[in-house]
């Protein structure tokens, strides 16, 4: 068996194969957002728009699509890894305690893999919304600004964006932590900061994507014809 | 004190088993838990009743021997010691203690709540050794070893095997019971010839005899009686990582061509 295979086939291995891809798409969910405060601009939308119709340019369009199959292929990963490990761990303790007290594995990192499920189903739905206009919104391609007034005005719609906000707080916090463990980053120096970095990590991100839909409904951020 | 009494009873591996119900009347807080279960025993002989089964050894807290789920917790409620130095003066009258035995796939039950660790043994068997000169007694000092590399493979030396780690980890997991063994002999000089193969033969063994996966859950700390860090996983992570990917694997020291 290839050293890669024996690899992949180990819980460590399947470990650091999720820390790198979670990693990843951590990453992209950080950039996304940084993008999408261009909400805020003031300008009835122009900088957001001009940003979508950049991405979707004939320009952009190679990094496009090697963000689109690297985040595809991350998503594969993590997913099959952590099907294969949670199984492994449900059969290592077949007959269940009888009274459970936990003193330090919080509800966060317990519920891993609920709240993994819960953020894939989310973001079929916000692709469908947002990238294919068929999230039972009104849409109109390229009209970003527009297309997120309108989506977060439907309740339903906002409502379940800020659940799977907050699944991603959850699921942000313990795996920004667990990634500095997985890859074996450990050092008196530096241990005391691991746990920090990755709160305030998580702090930004969930700030930043709750803002959105609070704004909308505040009617902070409206259509420049000033419907909403 | 009165206490009531939930303790896991099982009469082999392949028994069902459930909890038996006990009331006990005159326990003292100077007792430990253990002795606290000698006098239940005693009375269950009396009555012609099996008594408890449950593992013990020193009852000193260095051995490793005893350990059971005590409403919840390995070891009991008590930080940093095992069941044995667990005292009933931390219970209260009237309580209700739940006890039931250390529960993972690769610890099979024998009788109540003594479990088979032997998948430890075979862990250790896998690599957790080093390959010394024998014969005289080597002069002292003879291999320097930084007093910080010292410090932190006695750390991990402190280990005694118990297998609280594994009874906490919501995955069954050994990883701090490797991760300490790797450390005890990867951190010091003499452990270095092996450390890569080691890392992977002890990884993989633990995955072989069923243990789950590390979730960086923190739980296996904080109920170990030595107070192990899981700092050592990342060091064991990080090991594990590099072994995989150098000459020492499956190519029987040749660098590949």
């Amino acid at each position: 068996m290839s050293a890669l295979a024996a690899y992949w086939r180990s819980t460590v291995g399947k470990k650091m194969v999720m820390a790198v891809t979670g990693l990843i798409l951590f990453a992209y969910v950080f950039v996304h957002m940084l993008g999408n405060l261009q909400l805020y601009a003031g300008d009835g939308g122009k900088a957001i728009n001009e940003y979508a119709a950049f991405l979707h340019s004939t320009r952009a369009a190679p990094l496009l699509w090697t963000a689109r199959i690297v985040l595809f292929a991350c998503v594969f990963l993590h997913v099959w890894a952590a099907i294969a490990l949670t199984i492994q761990a449900w059969g290592a303790r077949p007959v269940r305690y009888s009274k459970r007290h936990y003193r330090e594995a919080d509800y966060f990192a317990r519920t891993m893999i609920w709240s993994g499920p819960i953020i894939g189903a989310f973001v079929v739905y916000h692709v469908l919304h947002l990238t294919l206009g068929r999230g039972g919104a009104p849409y109109e391609e390229l009209h970003a600004y527009e297309n997120v007034i309108n989506g977060f005005n439907i309740p339903c719609v906002a409502i379940f964006y800020m659940v799977a906000v907050l699944m991603l707080m959850m699921h942000f916090r313990h795996g920004l932590w667990s990634w500095f463990q997985t890859l074996g980053w450990s050092h008196p120096a530096h241990d005391g900061a691991r746990r920090c970095v990755a709160n305030v990590l998580t702090a930004i991100v969930v700030i930043g994507d709750l803002s959105f839909p609070i704004a909308v409904l505040l009617k902070l951020v409206t259509l420049p014809g000033g419907a909403a | 004190m009165k206490l009531t009494l939930h303790i896991w009873r099982q009469k082999a591996h392949n028994d069902k088993g459930g909890f038996v119900r006990y009331t006990l009347a005159d326990v003292t807080e100077h007792m430990s838990f253990l002795e606290m279960l000698d006098v239940l025993n005693e009375e269950l002989v009396v009555k012609g009743e099996e008594p408890v089964h449950f593992e013990h050894d020193c009852r000193e807290g260095i051995c490793g021997c005893c350990g059971a789920v005590v409403n919840g917790e390995p070891h009991g409620p008590q930080k940093g010691t095992t069941l044995c130095q667990l005292h009933m003066r931390h219970f209260h009258d009237n309580d209700e203690i739940w006890i039931e035995p250390f529960r993972s796939k690769a610890f099979p039950i024998l009788k109540d709540l003594i479990v088979d660790r032997g998948a430890f043994d075979r862990v250790i068997q896998a690599g957790g050794f080093i390959a010394v000169r024998t014969g005289s007694a080597p002069d002292a000092n003879g291999i320097t070893v930084s007093k910080e590399a010292s410090d932190l493979a006695m750390d991990a030396a402190e280990c005694i095997g118990c297998g609280a780690c594994v009874a906490a980890c919501p995955n069954g997991s050994a990883s701090l019971f490797v991760s300490a063994k790797l450390s005890q002999l990867g951190l010091l000089p003499q452990g270095q010839p092996e450390r890569m193969k080691r890392a992977i033969a002890m990884i993989r063994k633990a995955e072989e005899e069923g243990f789950g996966y590390c979730s960086n859950y923190g739980e296996c700390e904080a109920v170990c009686p030595k107070r192990i860090s899981i700092h050592h996983i990342a060091r064991a992570n990080c090991d594990y990582h590099k072994a995989s990917f150098t000459v020492w694997q499956g190519t029987g020291g040749k660098a590949a061509r």
